[in-house]
């Protein structure tokens, strides 16, 4: 059996590598992707747990996620749609109209 | 129904005509505003003729009468409720305050007739009448102050009447500050008193301090320190040295202010704070001592200024001053039937004083130097009778009123154990010299050749309303010693018999006085006489025999004589000495460098701080979702160190072992 802590260094690696893209790319749907990059990380991390401690809570939660993830997606891909025909461009750095 | 159950309607009354004519009277004619006015107290005279009334039917145990309305403040053990409380020394004060009180309001509709801001001095001055019917109902110490600094502000605005005088609005403010001080005293006399008998409702600390060990004399004791910081406000309030500055520069009001609060009722508080305070007073010799000792300086120092001033209220507010000396140094002895006895005398035939020199002002259009009076008394008749017959009882000729009073005090002063003869002596020597100034005013102003523009000034007698207030307080002044008139006169000492429930428990072995000092009585009495006889003489001699000889006395002893006429310097030594220091600290410390370097610095500085701090961290805000992501992502990294940082440490202890 491959030991919890492979799916948690494994799991760490996902969510550095969709922390990184989200800092560093700059197209919107790159970023939204390691969002969810990065939620999925996470859910391997509950999975894991789960088997180690024989407990249901992780897989439990890690369905909350999908189910809260589907539904962002939704959401957020329809933002990125209005700002895609309002401004024609992905670039998030022309999307700063919060700055003082 | 019996008002002794609705005793707030006593002062309540004054209150409302005060509220009514300071609100609506600027619209009304005058007519209405004294209706108001003259109404309202006359009303309240009439109340606590009543209420006296039913008084003196009350049974013995029900005395003092005490009616709670609603408990003010309440804190812990302290509770200071509005609680009006009537006895025997209430009822004296009362009757005063009301009746003279009324009186000088009717005579103001008169005086201050053809003046403006009538219905603010109406409004101030039954303002006055509620605060001072406070004062001397409170049941309690704190209600008793309310009333105390109420009509304090009352003087203050009356003083300074006419506002647009500067001489006025500063004698107002003097009058204010100097009475601040002798109030810090009284406040602190209270906490005191309130720290040791956890009360300051008289009926129960009184009880409580009855059985109290006194203090001895010469020990400074609780009793002795509680005393000394009442009779402090008492000082003030009285105007004692050295507080008494501010009085005669109070004169700067109209004269019925000058008559009713600045001779008849307000000054007079500390006197009734004093005896009111008598079984506190009896535990402390040594405070009793103070209070005779400054009476007695007081009564001799301000009738030796009184001797050379020339302005006639001036004069008259120095015998004030002096005559209130007499009432502290009755107290001081312990005679306080007799301090209580001279202050009912000294609103009558003060206030007619104070009243008649209004008359003889308004008389001759405005003037108030005697040097440019004189031979009046033909052309004002009554004001000249009525105000003869005052300066007859102060000067204490029987049988008028003063005779009795001063009298009385001046036999308790001469029994005193402690420095009774000197007390006495400087007692007799001030009543020479009050017989002395009052009928130099008297000589100066009515009698001699017309030293006034003949031609320019036409001397009028005043209206109706002023000259019957005259006559009846004339009235008083004739019989209101005979209540007291002591034994050799026939009937009893009436005066101090009534107010005998209140002073019982300092009236102790007062047998063996008694007739001790009814072989005292009539030499003394002789002597007083005589030394008033003297006065007059003298007076007689050098104002109307001699009319040069003053000026010749005044040019050979200049140097006494300007001592006198700048009043000892007092004011300029206490400029010198007070108003200036402090006046130096307050600007040049207090305020350019506290205010404005420490203050004012911290007050800017933390607003400039916060604006850079603001400037900086604005940056921050920079509208790029990626760059507020790095900032989520510290903040996780921060968070999730400061929760695995204590698991690394034990890790790396555990190595070490």
């Amino acid at each position: 059996m491959v030991p919890t802590h492979y799916y948690l260094i494994l799991s760490a690696i996902l969510f550095g590598l969709g922390v990184v893209a989200f800092i560093f790319r700059r197209n919107i749907i790159t970023i939204f992707m390691s969002i969810e990059l990065m939620l999925n990380a996470v859910n391997l991390a509950f999975v894991a747990f789960s088997r180690a401690l024989n407990k249901l809570d992780g897989q439990v939660f890690v369905l909350f996620v999908i189910v809260v993830a589907a539904a962002e997606a939704a959401v957020g891909l329809g933002i990125i749609i209005v700002i895609a025909r309002n401004r024609q461009s992905l670039n998030v750095e022309r999307v700063d109209l919060l700055k003082l | 129904m019996s008002i002794l159950n609705y005793l707030w309607i006593i002062p309540a009354l004054p209150l409302l005509g005060s509220a009514v004519n300071g609100f609506f009277g600027s619209k009304w004619p005058n007519k209405i505003v004294n209706a108001v006015a003259v109404g309202s107290t006359g009303l309240s005279f009439l109340a606590a003729l009543e209420a006296v009334r039913e008084f003196t039917h009350l049974a013995p145990e029900n005395i003092p009468w005490v009616k709670q309305y609603f408990t003010w403040i309440i804190a812990g053990d302290f509770r200071a409720g509005f609680d009006l409380q009537i006895d025997h020394l209430t009822v004296v004060m009362l009757l005063v305050v009301t009746g003279v009180g009324w009186l000088i309001h009717i005579y103001s509709t008169g005086y201050m007739a053809h003046e403006g801001g009538y219905y603010r001095f109406f409004s101030y001055l039954n303002l006055f009448m509620f605060f001072m019917l406070i004062l001397v109902l409170a049941a309690n110490y704190v209600l008793l102050f309310v009333g105390w600094e109420g009509v304090g502000l009352s003087s203050y605005l009356l003083i300074g009447f006419y506002f647009l005088r500067k001489s006025a609005a500063d004698a107002g403010k003097k009058a204010f500050i100097v009475n601040r001080l002798g109030d810090f005293g009284f406040m602190l006399g209270m906490f005191l008193l309130f720290r040791t008998f956890g009360t300051l409702d008289f009926v129960p600390l009184f009880a409580k301090a009855t059985p109290m060990p006194a203090d001895a004399m010469g020990h400074l004791g609780m009793f002795t320190v509680a005393c000394l910081l009442l009779f402090t406000g008492a000082c003030g309030k009285s105007a004692q040295l050295p507080l008494y500055v501010w009085l005669p520069d109070a004169m700067e009001g109209p004269t019925p202010v000058s008559a009713l609060i600045h001779a008849a009722t307000m000054v007079t508080a500390g006197v009734y704070v004093v005896a009111r305070s008598h079984i506190l007073f009896t535990h402390a010799p040594t405070a009793m001592f103070v209070v005779a000792i400054v009476g007695c300086a007081t009564a001799f120092f301000a009738a030796t200024i009184g001797l050379v001033q020339t302005d006639i209220k001036r004069v008259l507010a120095y015998s004030t001053v002096s005559q209130l000396g007499y009432m502290f140094l009755a107290c001081g002895v312990g005679a306080f039937s007799a301090g209580v006895f001279h202050l009912m005398t000294h609103a009558f035939f003060k206030a007619l004083l104070f009243l008649a020199a209004g008359s003889v002002i308004h008389a001759i259009g405005g003037e108030q130097d005697m040097m440019r009076m004189g031979g009046l008394s033909k052309k004002i008749r009554w004001t000249y009778l009525t105000m003869l017959t005052a300066t007859l009882a102060i000067a204490g000729f029987p049988p008028l009123a003063g005779f009795f009073s001063k009298d009385a005090i001046l036999l308790s002063a001469y029994q005193s154990e402690h420095g009774g003869r000197i007390l006495y002596s400087f007692g007799l020597l001030t009543a020479l010299l009050t017989s002395f100034y009052m009928f130099r005013l008297i000589f100066l102003t009515f009698h001699g050749k017309p030293r006034y523009d003949e031609k320019k000034v036409h001397v009028h007698e005043s209206p109706k309303s002023m000259l019957v207030p005259l006559m009846i307080l004339a009235v008083l002044s004739i019989i209101g010693g005979w209540m007291a008139a002591p034994a050799f006169f026939g009937p009893p000492d009436y005066f101090a018999k009534f107010l005998e429930p209140v002073f019982a428990q300092t009236a102790g072995g007062a047998e063996a006085a008694e007739a001790a000092a009814q072989a005292l009585e009539i030499p003394l009495a002789i002597v007083a006489v005589v030394s008033a006889l003297l006065g007059f003489a003298v007076a007689f001699w050098l104002y109307l025999k001699q009319p040069g000889k003053p000026a010749q006395l005044a040019k050979s002893m200049s140097g006494v004589y300007n001592t006198l006429l700048h009043k000892y310097y007092v004011d300029e030594i206490y400029a010198a000495l007070i108003v200036k220091p402090l006046l130096w600290v307050s600007t040049s410390v207090l305020w350019q460098a506290v205010d404005v370097r420490a203050i004012d610095a911290t007050v800017n500085g933390i607003a400039e701080g916060a604006t850079d701090i603001g400037d900086g961290v604005r940056h921050t805000q920079s509208g790029n979702t990626r760059s507020y992501a790095v900032w989520v992502v510290i903040g996780a990294l921060v968070i999730i160190a400061i929760i695995f940082w204590p698991y690394f440490r034990p890790a790396t202890v555990g190595m070490v072992r």
